[in-house]
């Protein structure tokens, strides 16, 4: 225990001096919580964990490189509106394999269809390395966590393939509604 | 009856332990401390439950914020020293010495190149008032920022011979065409990966 020694020189000579005793003990509880108010401070001031973030290749922008044929089947384009709303379809907007349909963020609503069309893509083309494609379109009232949470959604169901792509007027008119 | 004899224990407790790990805690946390840097412009993140984390080294970050305003913090004091050289050069606008070594100690601005000079000769921590810095601007007609990101690419590539890599952190509301004008002014460039700074969540959402 660590004890302050307050008593006299111990070898005394002859003639003793008595030293008045004292408790030699001392109190140690302001001192710790000194310290533990301090250790709170540089906790909170300290940013231990860098930022997360999250990687995105964008295409190439270069309108020398031919455009990639591929079939309308794997295909699934997510329009992001405003208010966060979302609609999904298959194929083609002219011509789609499915219709656009609405849906929602979340578990519920977009990673279902997202997992669903993840694993039913490569058997309909009868191609394992034909995997989904995901169109992610974007409107102008769409916030930066909309596109985000696609994002997201598109590692979370391990997508093998998307890209964002400007969206089309019509598309656009169609999400208005 | 045979009394009970309560053992008398002292009351107070010895506190020597608990501070010896207090102040162990206390000289871990100074030592590992990187201060937090005060932002000119705070944004909220939108949480991903991707977990890759940013370089620490050879970075650029684009704020994105507050209805379009644009900030850029380049890693490196070497690196932004450079780049503000190339940037004066190629502008003509002329920074002086002392003002290039003091904007090497500014991690994160955002006012058009004009007033660069006015804002050095605050002091720092008059610098990150709200609304004085008001963004790079980065409009068709006077595309700072594409400037900007030239000059850190080349400043990086000079100094440390690697890429730079450039992070988007944008506010959670802001609008999406704000956030594609910086990515197309990135891909003007050929830079096409970059990295979404993003908060943290699980997947069940």
């Amino acid at each position: 225990m660590a004890e302050l020694n307050t008593g006299g020189d111990e070898g005394g000579k002859g003639k003793k001096v008595r030293s008045k005793k004292q408790n030699s003990k001392v109190d140690l509880t302001a001192m710790v919580d000194l310290a533990f108010l301090l250790i709170t401070f540089f906790m909170l001031t300290t940013s231990l964990s860098k930022p997360q973030s999250m990687p995105l290749g964008m295409p190439e922008k270069d309108s020398k490189i031919p455009p990639i044929l591929i079939a309308d089947a794997r295909t699934l384009t997510i329009l992001v509106g405003e208010n966060n709303t979302l609609k999904t379809y298959m194929g083609q907007f002219t011509s789609p394999i499915e219709a656009p349909t609405s849906t929602t963020y979340g578990k519920d609503g977009i990673r279902k269809k997202i997992l669903e069309k993840v694993a039913s893509v490569p058997i309909t083309m009868n191609d394992p390395k034909k995997g989904l494609i995901v169109i992610i379109k974007a409107t102008k009232k769409s916030t930066y966590k909309n596109l985000v949470d696609i994002l997201d959604e598109m590692a979370i169901s391990k997508v093998p393939t998307y890209a964002i792509v400007d969206i089309e007027k019509a598309e656009d008119a169609l999400v208005k509604n | 009856m045979s009394k009970v004899k309560m053992s008398k224990k002292a009351t107070s407790i010895d506190m020597t332990a608990m501070c010896d790990v207090a102040f162990l805690l206390l000289t871990f946390f100074i030592l590992t401390a990187t201060a937090k840097q005060p932002e000119p412009l705070p944004v909220d993140t939108p949480a991903s439950t991707v977990q890759t984390k940013l370089p620490e080294t050879d970075l650029a970050i684009i704020t994105i914020g507050q209805k379009g305003k644009v900030f850029l913090g380049i890693k490196g004091p070497d690196v932004r020293k450079r780049t503000l050289e190339l940037l004066s050069e190629k502008t003509k606008v002329g920074f002086t010495k002392e003002e290039i070594q003091k904007f090497s100690l500014v991690d994160d601005f955002g006012v058009p190149l004009n007033e660069l000079r006015g804002l050095l000769t605050l002091k720092a921590a008059d610098r990150n008032q709200e609304g004085l810095q008001k963004g790079i601007p980065h409009d068709s007609l006077d595309n700072q920022l594409k400037e900007w990101v030239l000059a850190a690419r080349t400043a990086n590539a000079e100094l440390h011979d690697k890429q730079l890599n450039f992070a988007i952190k944008g506010d959670a509301k802001e609008e999406y065409p704000e956030i594609k004008k910086i990515m197309d002014i990135l891909q003007d460039q050929g830079v096409n990966k970059f990295n979404l700074v993003t908060g943290l969540r699980t997947k069940d959402f």
